[in-house]
């Protein structure tokens, strides 16, 4: 029988209340979102908060919204009401794409895009997705709020800028013309993290890429992000062989160790496939938008 | 701590720590046993109940988030006297060997039709994908749900035959 160690809990109305507990409780203190990261972590005695701020009753945390060229997603948002959102779909395919893998149905009614973000899980999808779409996350504290890039949010696994004070409120994600993106994940059963998986977001100009994101998880990409061979495609025509030649700079650059889910060559293999399978995903998917 | 949570329509307050889990408040302090505690790692998915409006995994909620909400189980799955179409497809169709699984299979089933009254067999599939039956009786399962789709899409349902010239209704 698996049991969290005593832990005090504390439910948090809005943001102001759960920054006001927080202070009041220091570094003992985490975060419960949809808690499905943190209390299996709990129960296998990984994690011992002293106290849980329950953050679910903070429904204003709880959307996806356009304001002008931004997609806002709210830290509280399930996974489940991201992958139903047609709004995010039709901004960044990717969204949906990701969220169709990531763990099962009943689990993402309850998990959150915030929390599986703040547990910085090196195998989790939506870090490598955000990576992809450059976006920004919002963190709110003592003294107000700040905004930090996706690539700048993991300092390491299971580690984020998020101080003990603060709170991530919000994901933003800058849409421009003529973007296409996609996501691809290659797990051992359904409903499993990923073996290898990528994400890729580009931005073409007639058939010149003008800008490219590309990210990877599971396969020790640093910020989750494969900037070299995003370099490589600026500015180059988006044939076959460069979206090929993107996968092996990528695979080339991760750092994927042999586990139980698989050897480090068959993941640095999944590194370059994948990259070059999301990329002429992205690819057609924003040609499409373009015509 | 106090929590006050309504199950199945009727409000329960109750004395428990922080750590306590759902599944166990259910069935350790309500005495709610039809919710299975399975593998404790939301992997399974035996302990699936409704939270509001969704089925979740028991296992991985505490009692205390469940606080000022509305539970689910499948002892809630009937109408009165009447089993619910999903419970009457699992009976006529041979849904469950064990039966370990089967009420988080249902709660399952329940949430899928409400949404999606008309489901293809790929989607009945995708919608348990996160519960495992043991017994690895999927074949029938799935069988259920979608003869529950049927017979509920026709308007009305009637009692399964069970072949021996018996009600099904209890």
């Amino acid at each position: 029988m698996q049991v969290p160690a005593q832990v005090e809990y504390e439910k948090a109305v809005s943001v102001e209340h759960a920054l006001a507990l927080l202070a009041r409780y220091g570094p003992g203190a985490r975060i419960l979102a949809g808690g499905h990261s943190l209390i299996p972590m709990m129960k296998l005695r990984l994690l011992q908060p002293e106290v849980l701020i329950d953050i679910n009753g903070i429904t204003d945390l709880c959307y996806i919204n356009l304001a002008g060229a931004l997609l806002q997603i709210g830290t509280l948002t399930r996974h489940a009401q991201l992958l139903d959102s047609a709004l995010a779909r039709a901004h960044f395919a990717i969204l949906h794409d990701a969220e169709r893998v990531i763990a099962d149905p009943i689990v993402r009614n309850w998990g959150t895009v915030g929390g599986s973000l703040c547990q910085a899980d090196p195998s989790e999808d939506l870090s490598a997705a955000f990576a992809a779409m450059k976006g920004t996350m919002v963190i709110h504290g003592p003294d107000g709020s700040r905004e930090v890039s996706a690539r700048e949010f993991h300092t390491g696994p299971y580690e984020t800028v998020v101080g003990p004070s603060e709170l991530l409120t919000e994901i933003r994600l800058p849409i421009r013309p003529g973007g296409g993106s996609g996501y691809q994940k290659v797990s051992r059963r359904a409903g499993d993290w990923p073996i290898g998986a990528a994400g890729a977001a580009v931005w073409l100009d007639g058939d010149t890429i003008t800008d490219a994101g590309i990210g990877l998880t599971a396969v020790g990409a640093t910020h989750f992000a494969a900037a070299e061979a995003e370099e490589y495609l600026r500015g180059r025509d988006a044939g076959d062989d460069t979206l090929r030649r993107a996968g092996e700079i990528a695979a080339e650059h991760c750092r994927p160790v042999s586990d139980q889910r698989g050897p480090a060559d068959y993941k640095r293999h999944l590194a370059r496939e994948l990259t070059t399978r999301v990329l002429r995903l992205a690819v057609s998917r924003a040609r499409g938008a373009l015509s | 701590m106090r929590v006050t949570v309504t199950v199945n329509g009727t409000g329960y307050t109750r004395e428990v720590e922080p750590r306590l889990l759902l599944i166990h408040f259910l069935r350790d302090e309500l005495g709610l046993t039809g919710s299975h505690w399975g593998c404790d790692t939301s992997n399974c998915g035996a302990c699936v109940v409704w939270l509001d409006e969704t089925p979740v995994k028991s296992c991985t909620v505490l009692a205390p988030m469940a606080d000022g909400r509305h539970v689910r189980t499948v002892e809630g799955l009937s109408r009165g006297a009447v089993l619910d179409p999903v419970q009457q497809g699992f009976a006529a169709c041979h849904g469950l060997q064990c039966g370990f699984c089967t009420p988080g299979m249902m709660l399952t089933a329940r949430w899928l039709l409400d949404r999606n009254p008309d489901p293809s067999e790929a989607e009945v599939r995708e919608a348990i994908s996160g519960q495992i039956c043991r017994c690895t009786g999927y074949e029938n399962i799935v069988r259920s749900v979608l003869w529950a789709a049927r017979h509920e899409s026709a308007g009305g349902y009637e009692a399964p035959d069970r072949g021996d010239g018996a009600d099904a209704r209890p």
